[in-house]
């Protein structure tokens, strides 16, 4: 691929935070149509590359809510370096079935997996400090970032991600139509 | 005397005591609602029925219907005030669609379906309030209640039980069962009431029979609550 030819690509990045993939799993549902997308989109960092860092990006999809120290980082460098961040996935967008630890106290939490549970027998709260630390909250995307698109679903289906890639990529404006909006 | 008004431009007959959103649904045009319901009184808490009337939003469930009125419905202004609102209400509740055994059957979600809401936009509370799986038929998740009344309402005026009330001021107001242990399983509630199949939402569930429709034929899969509604009367 010749250097003018990436350059006229567009440029998509892709992470999960608090999330289970299963909305790039729905990313990748869209099957041989990833084909007509790979002709006219080059990938950045992403779970599908090897890139570790992202760089200069036309669109961030993030899938996952930030339910810790990492997440906010990670979060932070995408929107950085996109031009149009996409919250993709009800945990994304509302914290999703993670949040349901918020009403939780989130030392209680982790006594009961990591102490209290049956089996456990030694141990304790892992607590070195490579392992990033957990938030109180599981929070939505937007209230640590700006976001400018949402793709609703518990996944988004591969066709809606897909009505919402190309409307965004030929320049409409993105919209979803009744069928292909769903929170769950 | 009766006459006649205008609804998004077009005429529309009405009786003298009917409101706006009768007269229009009488006439086949669906006004979105949440808080309404045929069988009962106005109650005027949801305003998703919201329409401009001479210039000012008024909520077409209580107001009645003048000769020669110009209501505005289904138009920008008024649909974008509609998504706010609901968006509020996604917010101030536990809303996770994804594991609720309304999602599909539910009023709330086929309304912000309808009205284009990709997300609920403002911050979202997380209450916490716990659930009451007490009775041995129903259960009660009182964070998904959008204080509707309808239950209250179906309880105290076709059950004549007065199972429910809603309690507290401002953000603090919560729907609440009158009993002494503030528990359903010590009322005289039964499946069978009204009052038992009346939550718009996801909050007052038979057990038992969750997720038994199949994705593709819950009541708003396939159409839109604007003409579902119309269909079924509701």
């Amino acid at each position: 691929m010749s250097d003018s030819m990436s350059l006229s690509r567009v440029r998509v990045a892709t992470t999960s935070l608090a999330g289970c993939f299963g909305c790039h799993m729905s990313f990748l549902d869209m099957d041989e149509r990833l084909l007509e997308l790979a002709k006219v989109v080059e990938f950045d960092r992403s779970p599908l590359t090897d890139i570790k860092h992202c760089g200069p990006c036309d669109i961030g999809l993030i899938e996952g809510g930030v339910c810790n120290a990492e997440n906010v980082h990670v979060l932070r460098e995408f929107r950085r370096n996109c031009k149009t961040l996409v919250a993709v996935g009800a945990c994304a967008i509302n914290g999703g079935l993670p949040a349901q630890r918020n009403h939780l106290d989130l030392g209680d939490c982790l006594q009961q997996v990591y102490v209290k549970r049956d089996g456990v027998e030694e141990g304790g709260v892992p607590d070195d400090p490579e392992l990033p630390l957990l938030l109180d909250r599981v929070h939505p995307i937007h209230e640590v970032v700006r976001v400018d698109y949402f793709i609703p679903g518990c996944p988004p289906s591969g066709d809606a991600i897909w009505k919402f890639l190309t409307d965004l990529i030929g320049g409409r404006t993105p919209r979803l139509p009744h069928p292909l909006l769903r929170f769950d | 005397m009766g006459g006649k008004f205008l609804f998004d431009g077009r005429p529309v007959p009405f009786e003298e005591g009917q409101t706006i959103l009768e007269a229009a649904r009488a006439a086949g045009h669906y006004i979105p609602h949440l808080c309404w319901h045929p069988d009962f009184p106005p109650h005027g808490s949801c305003k998703l029925c919201v329409v401009k009337v001479g210039g000012r939003h008024v909520s077409s469930c209580a107001l009645p219907a003048r000769d020669g009125m110009e209501v505005e419905s289904n138009t920008p202004e008024i649909n974008g005030e509609r998504r706010a609102l609901l968006q509020m209400l996604f917010v101030e509740g536990n809303h996770f669609c994804p594991s609720c055994e309304k999602s599909g059957n539910c009023q709330l979600q086929a309304l912000a379906y309808e009205l284009d809401m990709s997300s609920a936009r403002f911050a979202h509370f997380y209450p916490d309030r716990p659930v009451d799986a007490s009775h041995p038929d129903v259960l009660l998740d009182f964070n998904r209640c959008i204080f509707c009344e309808l239950c209250v309402r179906a309880s105290r005026d076709v059950d004549h039980k007065g199972v429910f009330a809603l309690t507290g001021r401002g953000i603090r107001k919560h729907l609440v069962v009158n009993a002494e242990s503030g528990r359903l399983a010590d009322t005289d509630f039964a499946v069978s009431d009204r009052a038992a199949d009346i939550c718009p939402v996801g909050v007052i569930l038979r057990k038992r029979v969750g997720f038994a429709v199949p994705i593709g034929e819950r009541k708003y899969d396939e159409a839109a609550i604007s003409s579902v509604a119309m269909e079924k009367g509701e």
